[in-house]
């Protein structure tokens, strides 16, 4: 058998992880809400890993006027991810420590 | 023998499992802190196996890019006040909608300079653009409604609907023409053109449905990496976009039907806006209200074997948490049992509320969700509600000429009592009058929430 196109393949994935999903957010438990929105903020920034792939190969030929320019793209979605990658980790982390059963 | 290729996949892989992992950890608070850990060790696995992917051949740029970003989020992270963590959110998919685009525009032109564009691969590129740009400016509007930057009533204008029918046909026009003929001009105007549409989409959107957009737009980000993960060919991109993706969407199904709201209608938008424009007419509204002390209140909460506390957004706009916090501690103390109710809108997003009591050390086994106290109204004493409105409005159940009408509410009428703490008769979010208040067993304690609150535990003590 032939093997199927990336796309097939990531379009399997897709589809997939959407039942992933859908069945572990259904059994999140409604007061945490708030820091499942955060942490899934967190991790949508994993965009980060295709930013690094711009930037990182870009910027090997910096000596060429649109490799410099693809680096500064590159560059200005690395630090739009890590933003999310850190902001939301560390923002839900600190909810998540809030949460406190009686004593 | 292994291929590299397939040991970066296989990183990616163990990543995609601790990010699922770490979702499923919310599922209580007790591991939920755990879970997060998982994340981020999944997002540090994704991390070096990408610096290491052979591709990546100068560092500079990304450590200098990593760590100014790190800093910003975390000096955002930690200096956030809770009440004001949708903006934080909002301010958050933004970011991740803007990366989107530029990973895009970079990933076009770098394969443009070796040569290697084709067909499927700029369809990729185009939707992952367009999806990220509406994420983007949608999200900024979002954020500026949450800031109070811009007015939280939704704009509406005639033509609305057909103006951005219209630019979505030209959007993806534009993206069908450059997908033949890989022009960089038409990418940049047809990302252009999503920008303004993000605008417009949320621009419309009152203050009462701030919380379904917020979820709708972390949805957004999702599919905003899914696409971006299609356009690099990586799964691992592609399954986590779906996972925040399908989250975002749960959110939003879940508020839409907590407002009795479709998801259409929502999108549509200008609900809340025309309502409040009529309900300031107070001398009407006064009349037939009940007012008590705050001493009333105190009498009848000490007094009560049963009493449930109804917070609402009203309560962290005016930092009264920490003094209710005094109020239950009194209040159990002398032998009360006390609850928290939470409606699934109250506060601006998802679980606000939740949120806003831990931070004032409330415990979370007496914060109870609408589904499990509803049936206990009606068996409890005094009802509190404290800066709550629209979620305890009856009228959801028996006036059908209500915007209200068949929305879910928190059943605090078949209370023996109930006290609303407010500060003046004006109407709710939603811009519509309390049936609530003109009942037999409620009574209105007029004044600041901290305020009353804070009399409340004088008053509790002194008794």
């Amino acid at each position: 058998m032939e093997s199927m196109s990336p796309t097939m393949l990531g379009l399997t994935v897709f589809v997939l992880s959407c039942f992933v999903g859908y069945h572990v957010v259904w059994g999140v438990t409604p007061a945490l809400h708030t820091p499942l929105m955060a942490v899934t903020n967190a991790i949508s920034a994993i965009v980060v890993v295709g930013a690094i792939l711009v930037a990182g190969h870009a910027a090997s030929g910096t000596e060429n006027f649109s490799m410099s320019l693809i680096a500064l793209v590159g560059f200005f979605a690395v630090v739009l991810a890590s933003i999310n990658i850190f902001g939301g980790f560390v923002v839900t982390n600190r909810m998540l420590a809030m949460f406190k059963k009686k004593k | 023998m292994i291929q590299n290729s397939d040991l970066f996949a296989l990183s990616y892989l163990v990543a995609t499992v601790l990010f699922i992992l770490g979702l499923k950890g919310l599922s209580s608070p007790k591991t939920a802190l755990r879970g997060n850990l998982l994340s981020m060790v999944g997002m540090g696995i994704a991390l070096v196996a990408t610096l290491l992917n052979p591709q990546v051949t100068t560092y500079g740029w990304i450590i200098a890019g990593l760590s100014l970003g790190a800093l910003i989020g975390i000096v955002l992270a930690i200096r956030i006040d809770m009440k004001s963590m949708p903006q934080l959110v909002a301010a958050l998919h933004s970011f991740v909608g803007l990366s989107a685009v530029l990973v895009a525009a970079g990933t076009f032109l770098l394969h443009r300079e070796s040569g290697e564009l084709n067909g499927v691969l700029l369809a990729e590129i185009a939707v992952g653009s367009f999806i990220g740009a509406i994420t983007f400016t949608g999200s900024l509007i979002a954020f500026g409604k949450l800031q109070e930057l811009l007015s939280s009533n939704p704009l509406v204008f005639k033509g609305q609907h057909y103006l951005n029918a219209f630019l979505a046909v030209v959007m993806f026009a534009l993206a069908a023409v450059f997908v033949s003929n890989q022009d960089f001009t038409l990418f940049l105007l047809m990302t252009a053109i999503a920008l303004v549409l993000g605008f417009l989409l949320v621009l419309p959107i009152g203050g009462a449905d701030m919380p379904v957009i917020v979820s709708m737009l972390n949805s957004y980000s999702g599919w905003a990496a899914s696409a971006t993960g299609f356009t690099l060919g990586n799964t691992l991109l592609i399954s986590t976009g779906a996972l925040v993706g399908s989250s975002g969407a749960i959110l939003s199904y879940i508020m839409c039907k907590a407002m009795n709201r479709s998801i259409f209608s929502v999108v549509l938008g200008g609900f809340g806006g025309e309502a409040a424009a009529a309900s300031g007419d107070d001398s009407k509204a006064k009349k037939g209200v009940k007012s008590a002390s705050v001493e009333d209140l105190a009498f009848m909460l000490e007094n009560a074997q049963k009493a449930v506390i109804v917070p609402g957004y009203g309560m962290a706009v005016a930092q009264a948490q920490h003094a209710i916090k005094e109020v239950v501690e009194v209040l159990t103390q002398k032998g009360v049992d006390v609850k928290f109710a939470i409606h699934p809108v109250a506060g601006r997003m998802p679980g606000h509320m939740n949120v806003l009591l831990a931070e004032a050390d409330i415990p979370y086994d007496i914060v109870h969700e609408m589904e499990d106290i509803n049936t206990d109204f009606s068996s409890t004493d005094v009802v509190f509600v404290i800066g709550a409105n629209d979620v305890i409005n009856p009228a959801a159940k028996t006036d059908k000429s209500s915007p209200l009408y068949g929305m879910p509410i928190l059943d605090a009428y078949t209370a023996k009592h109930v006290f609303v703490s407010k500060r003046s008769m004006k109407a709710g979010y939603a811009g519509v009058d309390n049936e609530l208040f003109y009942y037999d067993n409620c009574s209105l304690v007029f004044g600041d929430a901290k305020g009353t609150c804070e009399q409340l535990v004088r008053a509790l003590k002194n008794a």
